[in-house]
């Protein structure tokens, strides 16, 4: 009774990475069915199909694709493989096993918006996965399903796999474009949005790797058939990746619409025996935690946006309550710190000072007023920057602040303690009875 | 000889920030083809990198993995021969290198250990793991580095040994890491993420149907 598995039908298949196997399971049909279609009627059906992006900010695929400008100029196709945000790791599983699915994927959405040039940035820490990709590239060139008029049809395409060398930044669309430009990763402003001036200033699509795999199967089931799985506004199956403390992490195909505690719980074995969940993120390490509280919410895109949080990358970290909430908001601002590109001030600034005040926390220096400092400087980075870097930072400590106050007040208090710093109520009581002092003193 | 990551208190990613530039120096040029030898793998490489794309700047990085394969490090040396054959500036090409983590800027040992710490394996113990494999490498030729997610957090707490993923890791595995290097076989065999199945159980199910 579990999900349809159509990302994952035939995965664990031996030799699925090459082309003979992948064919034998029906592989590259889509392609041959799409070429015989007319351009607009494959963008037509991915549109039917109602397939939000699988990156993170689930933006309507063939919405995306029809804001492409129509008629023969500079196009790009951009697949993003960079699969940097921690949690997730998808991705990996789908390059590293069916490569080929992503190949074909690309074939048909190149041939939709009339696109003769594709690139795949795939992060450089997936060396194998990007041995893999080159191999079936190599071996998709060689059949004709890359190339030269593919197929014996009008349409032609080259793919070019390009490798990162490690930056969190480049995940972001712009960021990335400017990185395969053999630029430093920094994001760009927008608009112009890149479906307008992306790549080498062209008219660029970018997809995740989910994403353009996905379509094969949509043109294979057709759109509307597609549309039938999922709920309402989130059609479709997803690939979840569940890490930290469950006893069976990894991914997981699901229907979407289903109850987060099934999946964390039913397919993930939840915590481990005696042990409850504390909080978890439903959509990466940029998500708003939720508690367990909301563990029966409905995993699609609409519940969770209500829920005040978001799908994201479909990656669930969950935390049980062995952990402390400052150890986990302190390895996010350290990591958000150091990835922060420095173009921006408010994330270049926020994210250290965030990270800052919750190392005063951590040494004992800190008193509650650095709880709503620290509310603050998120509420001041979120919207305010050329990427959503620092909201991505913001967004889960923000959560964390408002929904732990208490035990993150518990953690100043004895932390002061631990320092000798002296008790809290003297302190406060200074700054109540003299309101022109200042930011309250310490030590 | 191993360190961590270095991390930069202003929070950008720019090494040497606060070093001050010599301004009695003329900025470098392009190098002259004739008076700067490149190692031929390393020239054709780049030129094939470069062919490959609508403007041969998006060779930047390609160009410079090749570098440092060449030279372990990226060297002066060696960006000074991508940027004579890319026909770039050296200072352009460390401006780059300089911004992504997987370049080095500094002599590095032969081998890599990027440990996550990240939050899901750190969740599991990496820095445990993290300190227990610097203790390990010490007086080694192998560099180890924590390092941000490397998107396998279903095998956390794990490491990319010269680019091989391996995990979930405990204590001892990092004394067996090391052993595995020196004897250059491969790397903890039975803890490879390349053998392990999906986590799906719908998928076992059809695949032994």
């Amino acid at each position: 009774m579990s999900a349809p598995k159509i990302l994952f039908k035939d995965i664990d298949e031996p030799d699925l990475n090459t082309l003979q196997v992948y064919e034998q399971r029906g592989g590259y049909e889509a392609l041959k069915r799409a070429l015989k279609m007319e351009r607009g009627e494959v963008i037509e059906e991915i549109s039917k199909s109602g397939l939000r992006g699988r990156g993170g900010a689930g933006f309507p695929t063939g919405r995306k694709a029809s804001f492409l400008p129509h008629g023969e100029m500079a196009k790009y196709l951009v697949c993003n493989a960079d699969e940097s945000e921690p949690g997730t790791f998808k991705d990996r599983e789908l390059m590293q096993k069916s490569p080929h699915m992503l190949i074909e994927g690309i074939a048909i959405a190149t041939y939709g918006a009339e696109i003769a040039s594709a690139f795949i940035y795939i992060r450089g820490e997936y060396e194998y996965q990007a041995d893999i990709l080159e191999a079936a590239i190599a071996e998709a060139y060689d059949a004709g399903y890359l190339g030269e008029r593919i197929l014996g049809s009008e349409h032609s395409v080259s793919l070019v796999l390009h490798r990162g060398a490690g930056a969190y930044i480049c995940g972001e669309e712009t960021g990335l474009l400017d990185s395969l430009e053999g630029k430093r990763g920094n994001p760009r402003l927008k608009p112009p949005f890149p479906a307008i001036e992306g790549l080498y200033a062209g008219p660029t699509l970018i997809n995740n790797v989910e994403t353009l795999s996905t379509i094969p199967h949509i043109i294979r089931m057709g759109g509307d058939d597609y549309a039938k799985l999922g709920v309402e506004n989130s059609a479709g199956t997803k690939l979840i990746s569940i890490s930290g403390d469950v006893q069976r992490p990894g991914n997981y195909e699901i229907e979407l619409g289903m109850s987060s505690r099934d999946i964390i719980y039913g397919l993930a074995g939840g915590p481990k025996p005696g042990r409850e969940v504390k909080l978890w993120f439903p959509g990466g390490s940029s998500s708003p935690v939720l508690t367990k509280d909301d563990l029966d919410v409905a995993y699609d895109f609409d519940t969770l946006a209500k829920a005040g949080t978001m799908l994201g990358s479909g990656a669930i970290i969950v935390v049980d309550d062995t952990h402390r909430v400052l150890d986990v908001a302190l390895k996010l601002a350290k990591f958000y710190a150091h990835e922060s590109c420095g173009k921006c001030v408010p994330c270049r600034e926020g994210t250290n000072w965030t990270l800052k005040m919750l190392q005063r926390i951590e040494r004992g220096e800190a008193t509650p007023m650095d709880l709503d400092i620290m509310a603050s400087v998120q509420t001041q980075i979120i919207g305010n920057c050329l990427c959503v870097l620092g909201d991505a930072m913001a967004m889960p400590i923000g959560s964390m602040v408002k929904k732990f106050r208490a035990e993150l007040e518990a953690e100043i208090e004895a932390a002061r303690d631990r320092a000798g710093a002296g008790p809290l109520s003297e302190v406060v009581a200074l700054g109540v009875a003299d309101e022109h002092a200042g930011p309250i003193p310490v030590h | 000889m191993s360190r961590a990551v270095p991390r930069f208190g202003h929070g950008s990613r720019v090494p040497g920030w606060d070093e001050a530039a010599d301004l009695s120096k003329d900025p470098a040029t392009i190098p002259d083809p004739a008076l700067t030898p490149v190692p031929e793998s390393l020239r054709t490489g780049i030129e094939t990198a470069m062919a490959k794309y609508p403007n041969r700047r998006s060779a930047a990085i390609p160009a410079l993995h090749l570098a440092q394969q060449e030279h372990g490090w990226c060297s002066p040396e060696a960006i000074t021969q991508v940027a004579c054959v890319m026909r770039l500036t050296p200072a352009y090409l460390t401006s780059v290198a300089s911004f992504y983590d997987m370049f080095n800027l500094q002599p590095k040992p032969q081998h890599d250990v990027f440990v996550c710490t990240n939050i899901s394996c750190s969740l599991l113990g990496a820095d445990e793991f993290f300190e227990a494999m610097i203790a390990a490498a010490q007086g080694e030729d192998v560099d180890v580095r924590s390092f941000e997610c490397l998107g396998a957090c279903d095998i956390g707490p794990m490491a990319s040994v010269d680019g091989a993923y391996v995990g979930p890791l405990e204590i001892e595995d990092a004394g067996r890491i090391i052993d595995d290097i020196n004897a250059g076989r491969e790397v903890l065999p039975d803890k490879q993420l390349r053998y392990r199945k999906c986590a799906d159980p719908g998928v076992t199910a059809e695949a032994t149907e």
